[in-house]
């Protein structure tokens, strides 16, 4: 591999589905295939570059960044255009390729009501540049240049092609997550001129935090400010308001990326900013944030089970899950962090793939009441009931399967959290407690959820209705995911040989 | 005394065009008339040819009055790029309405000239001159449909808003007069920071605040900002998209001259007032604005809340020069892009007039496929006046911010004020693109627009997008200025 793929790899990656829109944009709108052919070839065409660089990447030096660019951007506000990878970075970065695939892929055949391919596929190839840009940005303009990128288009995603509710939820979820982003965007600038020299650079800053650069009352602020943007996104109870309805009207597609990726972005910018940054103000704030995260746990899963609508059940089991991450990351551990990480990419893989079977249970239904689906999926069509149990199985956290291991972890991080946290000892345990009582509510209302839906008799007006069973396209378009929720479950080095290095790296702040 | 003509070579040229104008459209027959768009055009752009060749040179002359430096040059460019797009979105609309097409562009060439004279003038009475040469050719021209009594009244009122707030200014100006015996700006600032005489005290802050006043009207701020929507509604949509974006321009490049120049040293007294100036213009803007149902009104108010915006730099100035640099480079290029979407905005309303005199937003219905071009662009643009990323808005917003943050003090918390603006105003630009894309069109054929204006739109977007990606060649501009901090 010579230099010049090393430098600029992740930059074509990620810019190539932004190209691959504007082609789009100028192709004849009647071009249906062609258009859906496009999109699935430049998503298989970044998806491989990733795959390389996935491949060149050095696993023994997970720690520090890989095919780094760190270039003039504007010099004027002192923006550097910083790109690179490292072990926290790989794991999302490769996840939100394969998801964006994957959708690329199932669009081929399910371009939602009212069609409009043209807009639907530019827009998710829009969508994709943003969510992978952030990832790789190590520099803060750059991160929230990216981070904002994927507003637009989801916006859109969701108030075209979303159900009944789904101007609401567009403008809402615009709105939510716009007003937290400022309030990061002025955290930053706070960073940028209390740094010494003035940088927005996440690795310069994240060496003048360490060092003790910011002083304890600043952090505190600056917390404030970054933790209202991530939060929201995460988003961590009582943030949390806009996610069942985005998730709930957004079409298949965009719950599968809003849930699989654009969520992470929110624990990712903990991970990445808020925590080595703001070392002081993580330390006071980590309880707070434990807090909640043990709230989230149990609250969505009471949550769960008083919901009558099968998507909105799945997109309240995210606010869950999600908990579970936001738990490990607040114990300030490698194990929590770890942890976190593996959550974010079982969570992204897991619930993406709730959102498929969903997705696909209201093509062939046309509703998603569990009242009115009445039971009996599995004998009507048995191999997408036989998914279906299969992907919620391993959502409640089954050992062996994928959604085991971020949630356990979690758990046994915060029984023994960082030693800076120990005057909290008794309360990260608490969280525990209430972690594990959450793991049982769980799985209850998945079981009881799976009794409802895949169980008992077919109605009768289910009987005579021709609906057909998992179509090539969505075999095609699961597999993967199917056979990467078992491999992680498995093989959770998977993961945790990538990140951990980088992770102890970050955590040596704290003392883990 | 001798004077530097290449200095004002520019103001000549569109002078000796406006002429001109005015004589070929008395003699030109009334099928003719609309050769005066071109005739004008070619005038700016030997004027803007005039401006390219001054760059580099710093010139006085008028004995100090007339000034050419970096910030006159950019902002002279500006207003002549300015006056392109304004005669090129004008051709059709004046031509199919047979509104009086030569007297127009001879008044709106006018006032382009006020607009050029405007950064160069470094002495009250330039100053006054420049503003009244900008304002008085409006008045005329807002009221230019003449059969309609809405254009009437926009012009009546703006006439006597704008006699009214001239008449406080002049006061203001002649007290500073009377105490300094000085009319040159920086002669007025060496006397004002050097102590005043016992007593005097009150004259000076009075005066200063009767001219802050006045340009509060002229740039349509709160208290003084009623007259902005009824004015744009009721006058041809060209006109209001120079008013709000030149005119409105203009009356920031005097203000910023004055304060950062001229009263300085007075900053403990006058930021307050540009504080509570700009925090009550954006909010009251955005929060009128989440209610209208006409998109020229809704552009209006959401103008009067961008000028809140760019009346937040005034308001960090203190005794710290780096500061007052940034400040005073955050509010010019706010200016400056700001004008490049809102002119964008306006250019897609005038190729809806045609076939929607009303300019209701639900006219905007289906546009998306009606017009793809156009909405895309009227998306950018909306998305840009929100302040979001990747447009140029966000970077306009991102320098006043930087400097908020960067004043402390009561800086992070205007900054804080004005990213709940941000955000609020987001449901109304947000409303317009919704009505594009999601909601169904009445008829679903294409919309009929003229190339010239669907050239601006696309010229505009770029534009905005480009900023968006690389502020640098833009941002870097307002900083060569040497008006602050020497």
């Amino acid at each position: 591999m010579n230099s010049g793929w090393e430098d600029w790899a992740i930059t074509i990656a990620t810019f190539l589905p932004l190209a691959g829109a504007v082609v789009i944009v100028f192709m004849p709108r009647d071009r249906d295939r062609q258009i859906r052919g496009l999109g699935i070839l430049v998503t298989g065409g970044a998806l491989l570059a990733v795959v390389a660089v996935a491949a060149g990447f050095d696993y023994g030096a997970g720690g520090g960044l890989q095919f780094e660019v760190d270039t003039r951007w504007i010099p004027v506000i002192g923006a550097r255009y910083h790109v690179g990878i490292d072990g926290i970075s790989m794991p999302l970065y490769l996840l939100t390729f394969a998801l964006s695939f994957l959708c690329a892929v199932y669009s081929w055949r399910f371009v939602p009501e009212p069609g409009r391919t043209k807009a639907f596929i530019a827009l998710q190839l829009v969508l994709e540049t943003g969510m992978a840009g952030t990832f790789i940005a190590f520099d803060l303009m750059l991160f929230f240049i990216f981070w904002e990128l994927v507003l637009v288009p989801m916006y859109f995603l969701i108030g075209i092609w979303g159900s009944a509710n789904r101007e609401y939820a567009a403008i809402k979820f615009f709105l939510y997550t716009l007003f937290g982003s400022v309030f990061m965007l002025l955290a930053f600038l706070g960073m940028y001129f209390r740094s010494d020299p003035h940088t927005f650079d996440i690795l310069r800053l994240q060496e003048f935090g360490a060092v003790g650069g910011f002083s304890r009352t600043f952090q505190l602020v600056a917390f404030t400010g970054v933790f209202l943007g991530f939060a929201i996104k995460v988003p961590m109870w009582p943030f949390h308001t806009w996610l069942p309805d985005a998730h709930t009207e957004a079409p298949t597609v965009g719950s599968v990326l809003l849930a699989g990726i654009l969520l992470k972005m929110g624990t990712y910018g903990f991970v990445r900013i808020a925590l080595p940054v703001l070392p002081d103000a993580a330390r006071a704030w980590a309880p707070w944030i434990g807090g909640l995260a043990a709230i989230a746990i149990v609250y969505a899963a009471l949550a769960c089970l008083a919901q009558k609508d099968l998507k909105r059940l799945i997109a309240f089991s995210s606010v869950g899950h999600m908990g579970f991450v936001m738990l490990g990351i607040a114990t300030l551990t490698p194990i929590g962090i770890n942890a976190a990480i593996f959550g974010m990419v079982a969570h992204g893989v897991i619930t993406g793939m709730l959102f498929f079977c969903v997705g696909s249970i209201y093509d062939r239904y046309h509703t998603r009441m569990i009242a009115d689906l009445g039971g009996g999926l599995m004998q009507k069509l048995p191999y997408l009931g036989g998914v279906f149990a299969f992907v919620a199985i391993a959502s409640l956290g089954l050992p062996g399967l994928a959604g085991f291991w971020g949630e356990v972890m979690a758990l046994l991080s915060s029984y023994q959290p960082a030693d800076v946290l120990s005057d909290n000892l008794a309360m990260f345990r608490a969280f525990m407690v209430a972690g594990g009582v959450g793991t049982i509510l769980t799985a209850g209302y998945f079981l009881w959820m799976l009794q409802r839906v895949n169980m008992g008799t077919l109605p009768d007006r289910w009987k005579e209705a021709a609906l057909p069973d998992i179509a090539p396209v969505e075999w095609v378009s699961w597999a993967p995911l199917l056979m990467a929720i078992v491999a992680l479950g498995i093989f959770p080095r998977l993961v945790f040989g990538v990140t951990d290095g980088a992770v102890s790296g970050l955590m040596r702040l704290f003392g883990g | 005394m001798r004077i530097d003509y290449h200095a004002i070579l520019p103001e000549l040229i569109l002078s000796g065009t406006l002429l001109l104008v005015l004589v070929a459209d008395a003699f030109a027959s009334p099928r003719r008339a609309w050769m005066a768009m071109p005739l004008s055009f070619l005038g700016v752009v030997a004027a803007l040819i005039a401006t390219l060749t001054l760059i580099g040179s710093a010139r006085t002359t008028f004995a100090g009055m007339f000034v050419v430096d970096n910030f006159a040059l950019l902002l002279k460019i500006f207003f002549l790029s300015v006056a392109l797009v304004v005669l090129l979105v004008s051709l059709r609309y004046f031509r199919e309405g047979r509104w009086y097409q030569g007297e127009y562009y001879f008044l709106l060439l006018t006032s382009f000239l006020g607009c050029l004279l405007m950064p160069s003038s470094r002495d009250l009475l330039m100053l006054f001159i420049s503003l009244e040469l900008v304002s008085a050719p409006g008045f005329m021209i807002a009221a230019f449909r003449k059969t309609d009594p809405r254009s009437n009244e926009a012009g009546i009122k703006f006439f006597l808003i704008g006699v009214l707030s001239s008449a406080v200014m002049l006061y203001g100006m002649s007290l500073i007069y009377g105490v300094t015996g000085e009319t040159n700006l920086s002669a007025i600032g060496e006397a004002l920071a050097g102590g005043l005489p016992e007593g005097q005290e009150a004259v000076v802050l009075a005066s200063i605040l009767f001219i802050v006043a006045g340009f509060a009207f002229k740039v349509s701020a709160f208290p003084f900002q009623f007259w902005a929507p009824d004015t744009y509604e009721g006058a041809p949509v060209p006109v209001a998209a120079f008013l709000a974006t030149a005119s409105k321009a203009a009356g920031f490049a005097g203000l910023l001259q004055l304060m950062f120049v001229a009263f300085p040293a007075q900053w403990e007294f006058w930021t307050p007032i540009f504080a509570a100036l700009s925090v009550f213009t954006m909010t009251i803007g955005n929060l009128v604005a989440l209610q209208q149902r006409q998109i020229v009104r809704l552009l209006a108010y959401s103008s009067i809340a961008q000028a809140g915006y760019m009346l937040l730099p005034f308001a960090l100035v203190s005794a710290n020069a780096g500061v007052n640099r940034s400040a005073f480079a955050a509010a010019t290029t706010y200016i400056l892009i700001y004008a490049v979407m809102n002119l964008g905005a306006f250019a897609v309303v005038i190729a809806m007039s045609r076939e929607f005199p009303g300019l209701q937003i639900a006219d905007f219905a289906g546009l998306a496929r009606r017009a793809p071009v156009l909405a895309i662009a009227m998306i950018t643009f909306m998305v840009s006046l929100a302040g979001i990323p990747p447009t140029g808005g966000f970077w306009a917003k991102f320098f006043i911010f930087t400097a908020a943050i960067e004043r402390g003090g009561l800086g992070p918390w205007l900054a804080v004020i004005m990213v709940l603006n941000s955000v609020a105003s987001l449901y109304y630009y947000v409303a317009v693109a919704r009505e594009m894309v999601l909601v169904e069109p009445a008829v679903d054929r294409p919309l009929a627009f003229p190339a010239l204006v669907s050239g601006v739109v696309v010229l505009a977007t770029v534009s905005i997008l480009a900023i968006g990606v690389y502020p640098q060649p833009f941002a870097h501009l307002p900083r060569l200025s040497t008006l602050v901090g020497r």
